[in-house]
């Protein structure tokens, strides 16, 4: 168990350097001079530029700055935004208000996803079943921000339930509205996994066996049936965690929310390589992470691949 | 107007007899059909058998000849739909399963009727340890708190002879052998001394070695505990030397039924022979084999007369017009029976054509 953590910590050494590598060259590519772009339309001294140039290592080769890059990070250094500011700080700042939403949305689809996929599952070809099935597909299929916009419009501007924009209001009640609409999809699809798997296990033959056995129904669903189904779902929940922290930047643009998504589109409008790149790395440890979680968790819910 | 006096009861001529012990399970003139896509398949067509405590009844049959749906149906656990029972009584001390409601026939399922299933590795949970599993009749069943349980779990394992039982009640499934399993699953069987044990193919997914264990055991463990076994298979080797008595299906519906020695000796059903010519026989060495003839029948289309007759070489112009009842063979009546219009022809030749 131990060396099966440390084999997969190890792993995801060169999934950073590759991700941060590639990430750190797209930035580079982009056409425009960064400062330059800084300034507007106004012409800049050059003396200023090549000052500028220097310190961010600009006019070194894409390699020479990316091993800059990287040294510094080893120093735990993240680099420094154009403004002079920290990249480690930004993140720090920005981080608690994606993690928060991330959490939130999470929350949403692992409770509401499970339990309206269970129902559906239970109830196969009844009205229950239908309904869930009609509504994910139609979650799934209508884009994110149309989501957002119409539950703004509705349960933030029409009923008045929730804050419409903006993270003032704090924990929960700004993040309610916006973890709903982020989590939408995601919910969606885990409900329909979960039905899936749930009505697929049922016709199992351990599950006639239990019945043999003369238990319960509910003993047969929550103690013969649940676990495994849930396994599938516990792999696309932990992939989950990490997308739902990256791909905030919708969400977080239409709530208005000062989060890690709206500090990434910044930075690649400013052409802020060293932000960029901090802010995945950051994300890419992130779904690393989850992913070994998910692996271990695997282990519980399954004896047969359990990592000894 | 006033309603006339209910008539008073008949005045009983004579004392009434004692009515006789009903048979422990009793399966009379069942009827299963399941509704599909493509038509309506009668898996179940008139079954009926009598299983004594004590005794080692074969089920014997091809696949698709309705055994297994048969034993289900007596279970309780058909899934309906798309399966219905559209006839027939299931009587366990006289009492009809069938009308039993679903919280009923719970309570009857693993305490006084018991199933072990074909294949243990699928019918055991994959994620539930083996103690947990056996452990669980007498949590649910008994009342017995987690530990009692384990130990009573360790105690079946002795039974069924796995060895180790203490340390490997906390193993899971998939770590035990294939036989191993198959005993993990007769185990939990007789977990709370069940009077009927319905045993569907418990040696067709193991190895010939462990087949002949496994069938020993369970030989072994019907004794020790006068539980009535149903020993539902397709294989005439495997119920040679267990069974009692023999019912041969076809097509959903009894075409034979005998103690066992009379059915080896001499078949009185032209399926029956040709089940016992196409296994090679310790007491038959140099002998042909040869295969019955075509392929079971569709169950949504059957035959007309003798569901059998398309593949019989005895068949005549009747077979395919009039189903032959089942009827005793011979002196020994009520003993033996067949449905053939030529039983007497069949067995006069001593089960040859």
């Amino acid at each position: 168990m131990g060396r099966f953590v440390a084999r997969r910590l190890l792993h995801a050494i060169p999934v950073l350097l590759a991700t941060t590598f590639l990430i750190y060259a797209l930035v580079f590519v982009l056409p425009g001079d960064p400062i330059q772009g800084l300034a507007g339309d106004r012409p800049v001294p050059p003396s200023v530029l090549a000052e500028l140039h220097r310190r961010y290592h600009l006019d070194d080769p894409l390699v020479v700055q990316y091993a800059k890059y990287l040294g510094g990070l080893f120093t735990g250094d993240f680099g420094t935004t154009f403004r002079g500011q920290p990249v480690g700080d930004v993140i720090a700042q920005r981080w608690q208000v994606t993690v928060r939403l991330g959490l939130t949305a999470w929350f949403f689809e692992v409770v509401l996803g499970i339990a309206l996929g269970v129902w559906a599952g239970l109830n196969k070809g009844r009205w229950a079943d239908n309904l869930v099935l009609g509504a994910t597909t139609v979650v799934i299929a209508v884009p994110v921000y149309i989501v957002g916009y119409l539950a703004q419009l509705v349960l933030g501007v029409r009923l008045g339930w929730f804050p419409v924009s903006g993270g003032d209001a704090g924990w929960p009640a700004a993040y309610v509205l916006p973890g709903l609409v982020l989590a939408s999809f995601g919910l969606a699809y885990v409900a329909r996994l979960t039905r899936a798997s749930l009505v697929e296990n049922l016709r199992a033959d351990y599950v006639r066996t239990a019945d043999a056995k003369g238990l319960s129904r509910r003993r047969v669903v929550i103690g013969h049936t649940l676990r495994n189904s849930l396994i599938p779902v516990v792999t696309f929940l932990g992939v989950e965690l990490g997308s739902l922290m990256a791909g905030a930047i919708v969400t977080e643009y239409i709530f208005n929310l000062p989060g890690i998504g709206q500090q990434v589109f910044q930075s690649i409008q400013l052409r802020e390589g060293p932000t960029v790149v901090g802010i995945t790395t950051a994300l890419v440890l992130v779904f690393v992470l989850a992913n070994l979680a998910v692996d271990l968790l695997y282990g519980l819910l399954d004896p047969r691949i359990r990592h000894d | 107007m006033p309603a006339a006096p209910p008539p008073p009861p008949p005045e009983p001529l004579l004392p009434e007899p004692p009515l006789p012990e009903p048979p422990l399970l009793e399966v009379d003139d069942l009827h299963v059909e399941f509704r599909t896509p493509r038509g309506t398949v009668r898996a179940v067509n008139g079954l009926g058998y009598t299983l004594h405590a004590g005794q080692t009844l074969a089920l014997l049959g091809e696949s698709g000849s309705g055994k297994s749906v048969a034993a289900l149906a007596v279970m309780g656990l058909l899934p309906t739909p798309p399966a219905r029972i559209t006839r027939g009584a299931v009587r366990l001390h006289g009492r009809d399963l069938l009308q039993l409601s679903d919280a009923e026939h719970r309570k009857v399922r693993g305490t006084r009727i018991a199933m072990v299933f074909q294949d243990a590795l699928s019918a055991l949970n994959p994620v539930l340890t083996v103690g947990h599993q056996l452990g669980e009749m007498f949590r649910v069943h008994r009342g017995l708190n987690r530990r009692e349980a384990q130990a009573r779990a360790v105690e079946l394992m002795d039974r069924v002879r796995i060895p180790a039982a203490a340390r490997r009640v906390d193993d899971y499934p998939h770590q035990f052998s294939g036989g191993m399993r198959q005993r993990v699953m007769i185990a939990m069987a007789l977990a709370l001394d069940p009077e009927v044990v319905i045993a569907d193919e418990p040696t067709t997914a193991l190895d010939v070695t462990v087949q002949a264990q496994i069938m020993r055991l369970l030989a072994d463990l019907q004794q020790e505990t006068g539980t009535g076994l149903l020993l539902i298979t397709h294989d005439l080797g495997v119920v040679a030397s267990v069974a009692d008595r023999i019912t041969v299906m076809y097509a959903g519906r009894v075409v034979e039924e005998s103690d066992a020695p009379r059915l080896y000796a001499a078949p009185a059903h032209p399926y029956t022979r040709g089940l016992l010519e196409s296994v090679p026989r310790l007491d038959r060495p140099g002998r042909r084999l040869v295969p019955v003839p075509g392929s079971p029948p569709d169950l949504a289309h059957l035959p007309t007369g003798c569901a059998f007759h398309p593949r019989c070489a005895a068949a005549r112009a009747r077979c395919a017009e009039e189903r032959p009842a089942l009827l005793p063979v011979g002196a020994a009546a009520g003993e033996r029976s067949s449905a053939c219009h030529f039983t007497d022809e069949v067995t006069a030749r001593g089960g040859r054509l």
